[in-house]
């Protein structure tokens, strides 16, 4: 079988789970010898050394891109890379000031989701030259919708020279390129929803996202999402029919300990309780705060880890002044690779407080470090991790009294750590790749 | 000649509330779930069970028996919310057909923690049995027919006649269960061995369609009591009482099952039911029934590890009975009596991480999502009563 994905670029270029689960994904259908090609959008800037443009206009360039991923790419025997040549970051939001206004302003369509498979433009023509020394933010922050329409042109264009039985497109940015290139090949859509605007936004969705996003579902043969929360939403908020959406988990890599990773160990008599993700609304990191001056009001010889980045910091900073905990909350920044690890190994706790989480693939991550995790019931993760503590993510006295319990109790956080570091070896992307292989083969099947 | 020696057990412990680490009131049970799971099962259960034997034994003029062990937590509650169930088991009583059974009153694991624990309590649940129904039991059963070899001995050291225990297949070897047993030196004591395939029948497959025997009728399960004679002398049948109305709902014809075994049983002539201290006068010893490592009639493995199988549940156990010495000095029989309550072994059991793929059993009235919040919500209460002993409670 041979599958036109469109996903996004992988560790350790990554910003989040979505690049993750890609990757995972791929390299799981390319063991069960599935043909992938991957199509992604040209990371901005900071990779540029190692991407490969392949660029439609050039087709001759076809074929094997050479390690556009590092050494990730070697590990693959059927899967092929190509990158487009577009400014698209899995975590992008539209600009709230001008944004809109620009969007529509610059492009004659504007809605216009089914426009843009019809008006697929000949190979060539609109394809942009854009180099890898395409200039900063102000490009694409400021016309996201006119980018997105633009990657749709170019993987139309690139899919004219290719074979495939079946697009799989991953998360909104990448529908309108999935729904132009079923069209035009007449192949069936498969959308992987990994996150909503619901999610993303709480209540103030943007309606054009929604609007990609409602279409792509519909436009798609099936809809795969990474939970049964996920599903509810899809089907209540976005009208799809039930009996085409499934559920398949994300699960994590078992390639065991990474090199190196006998790292000398920490001992301190301080508890570390880890926040890691980025922090946004949708992550609920004032929770984990107000359940921090929970914590410290009935112990104190403990310290708050806030790892990551994002568009709440500077008021998570802030906030914890205002409780008067400043002195016990650590911000790191954003964190990868070696540093992840590093921090994993010294929490003592990993807590994910996230308001709306379709999966969560931290607690995994956490678990495979041996480090026992606190999640929010608002996530995916929760409907199938056994060995994990649970909580609402509003409930912050909860919260405290469960990371409290952790702290003081050694043999609580002994189970825990032995029985989720076992549970976590079920989550193999492998089996999440067969489970996509037979929603392939369902949108495959002729109807009957 | 095969005798049925029906037991059933009666437990239902004091559930906790929901309490944090913030929670300062002394209050730790949760009076309104305890008191819905109490009329419940005394509605589906308790009342028509007790109701049916007492008609069973009327109707065949006594030769019907059977014996019951209630514990004293249970027995607490249903003068509380039931007391109508505790008349019923008295009117059983004036019938001289039913034997109350001894246990520790709190349904607790203090043989393995304290035998000064286990010998008041054991004694508490004594007296509380002879002011009820005005008999003294004379045959022993440990919670969840925890025994080893030491728990024989301390039973006998109790002035009792008899103990029940698990038939287990590795410490039978080719021996029937339907034989009275000797523990090892001991021979003024009689061990009665559970035949758990038959009361499994009974208790957990009565109901499984996909069973090869479904559906198990009361003249079926009589021929099978029947094919008893002459390989042995009684059937065991244990169980918890709440398998009739309960467990087996009433709907599957368990009622109807119990109703008719015993016209089904005499109608076959040789065999009666008789009371655990009637079997152990009545019948010889066949042997020693050696058992130097604790069993137990909890699931497959028949062990303690339902109690005792992780990190969390000996943590808590141990941090229990710790305070031993530290309860008792205050003489505060409320603090006592918190004490003792927790020391119910369901508390433990709701820890188990053993099932947590398949734990239907270790479900049932379980008032936890998860054994991790089973142990933090333990602990939080047993740091509060800590705390209420004047001890510094534990530093983190």
């Amino acid at each position: 079988m041979r599958i036109f994905m469109l996903g996004w670029e992988f560790p350790p270029f990554i910003s989040g789970g979505l690049g993750t689960a890609c990757f995972g994904l791929t390299r799981g259908l390319d063991r069960l010898g599935v043909q992938v090609l991957f199509v992604l959008p040209r990371p901005v800037a900071n990779a540029a050394s190692h991407v490969q443009i392949l660029s439609p206009a050039s087709p001759t360039a076809a074929g094997p891109a050479e390690h556009p991923f590092g050494r990730s790419a070697a590990e693959f025997r059927h899967a092929r890379f190509v990158t487009l040549a577009a400014t698209l970051q899995p975590y992008l939001r539209p600009v709230p000031q001008g944004g809109e206004a620009a969007a529509s302003g610059g492009r004659t369509r504007t809605g216009g989701v089914r426009g843009v498979g019809q008006a697929a433009p000949p190979p060539g023509v609109g394809v942009a030259p854009s180099g890898p020394t395409l200039g900063g933010g102000d490009h694409y922050a400021g016309d996201l919708f006119a980018e997105i329409e633009r990657y749709a042109n170019l993987a139309c264009v690139l899919a004219t020279h290719e074979q495939f039985d079946l697009v799989h497109a991953h998360d909104w940015m990448t529908y309108l390129a999935g729904m132009a290139v079923a069209e035009e090949s007449g192949r069936p859509l498969v959308v992987h929803v990994h996150s909503t605007e619901f999610d993303r936004s709480g209540l103030h969705v943007n309606q054009r996202i929604y609007d990609i996003e409602r279409a792509g579902m519909h436009a798609a043969k099936r809809v795969i999402c990474v939970s049964h929360l996920t599903r509810n939403i899809v089907l209540r908020h976005y009208g799809v029919a039930p009996e085409k959406v499934d559920v398949v988990y994300n699960a994590i890599d078992d390639d065991g300990p990474p090199e190196g990773s006998a790292l000398p160990p920490i001992t301190r008599d301080e508890k570390i309780v880890l926040f890691l993700g980025r922090i946004t609304m949708q992550k609920g990191p004032e929770y984990f705060l107000a359940a921090a001056k929970r914590v410290l009001e009935v112990m104190d010889n403990v310290r708050f880890v806030m790892a990551g980045s994002g568009d709440m910091t500077r008021r998570m900073i802030e906030l914890a002044a205002e409780l008067g905990i400043g002195h016990k909350v650590l911000f790191t920044g954003f964190l990868r690779g070696n540093d992840v690890r590093r921090v994993f190994q010294m929490a003592d706790l990993y807590v994910m407080p996230s308001v709306s989480e379709p999966f969560g693939i931290a607690p995994l991550e956490a678990l495979s470090n041996d480090v026992p995790v606190l999640i929010s019931k608002q996530s995916g993760v929760a409907e199938v991790l056994r060995h994990a503590l649970k909580v609402d993510f509003w409930d912050v006295d909860e919260m405290a009294n469960k990371i409290v319990a952790v702290l003081r109790h050694p043999p609580l956080q002994a189970t825990l750590r032995d029985h989720g570091s076992f549970e976590v070896r079920r989550f193999s992307w492998v089996d999440a790749a067969a489970n996509c292989l037979k929603v392939y083969e369902t949108a495959l099947a002729p109807a009957r | 000649m095969a005798s049925i020696c029906f037991y059933f057990q009666l437990h239902q412990p004091c559930r906790l509330r929901h309490f944090t680490i913030f929670d300062r009131t002394p209050n730790y049970f949760d009076e309104a779930a305890n008191r819905t799971i109490l009329r419940r099962v005394a509605d589906r259960c308790y009342l028509p069970a007790n109701a049916l034997i007492h008609e069973l034994i009327r109707r065949h003029g006594g030769r019907f028996r059977v014996a019951f062990s209630i514990t004293g937590v249970l027995l607490d509650q249903l003068a509380r919310h039931a007391p109508e169930v505790i008349t019923s088991f008295q009117r059983l009583a004036e019938t001289g057909a039913v034997e109350f059974l001894a246990e520790t009153y709190y349904h607790s694991l203090a043989f393995l923690y304290s035998r000064e624990e286990f010998t008041a309590q054991v004694r508490q649940h004594a007296d509380r049995i002879h002011a009820l129904f005005g008999r003294t039991p004379r045959v022993f059963r440990n919670t969840e027919l925890i025994y080893n070899n030491t728990l024989a001995r301390a039973a006998a050291d109790l002035g009792f006649q008899a103990v029940l225990c698990e038939g287990a297949d590795h410490l039978l070897g080719y021996r029937a269960p339907t034989y009275l047993y000797t523990p090892p030196g001991l021979a003024g004591v009689k061990l009665l061995l559970k035949n758990y395939r038959l009361s499994d029948d009974i208790a957990f497959r009565f109901s499984d369609r996909t069973w090869a025997e479904w559906p198990l009728t009361s003249a079926k399960f009589a021929r099978w009591i029947h094919q008893v004679n002459g390989n042995g002398y009684v059937v065991n049948l244990f169980m918890d009482y709440e398998t009739f109305g309960e467990h087996q709902a009433a709907q599957t014809g368990i009622f109807d099952f119990l109703r008719h075994l015993p016209e089904e049983v005499f109608r076959l002539r040789e065999d009666d039911f008789r009371t655990p201290s009637e079997c152990a006068a009545l019948y010889p010893a066949s042997g020693e029934y050696d058992v130097p490592h604790m069993i137990s009639w909890a699931d497959t493995e028949r062990d303690l590890s339902a109690w005792l199988g992780n990190a969390m549940q000996s943590n808590a156990l141990h941090e229990l009975y710790r305070l031993e010495p530290l309860v008792l000095q205050t003489g505060d029989p409320a603090l006592l009596e918190d004490w003792r309550r927790l020391q119910s072994s369901d508390h433990f059991y709701y820890m188990s991480t053993k099932h947590l793929a398949d734990a239907a059993v270790h479900q049932y009235f379980n008032p936890y999502d998860s054994p991790y919040d089973a142990f933090i919500n333990f602990m939080n209460v047993l740091d509060h009563l800590r705390g209420r002993l004047g001890a510094a409670p534990r530093s983190a």
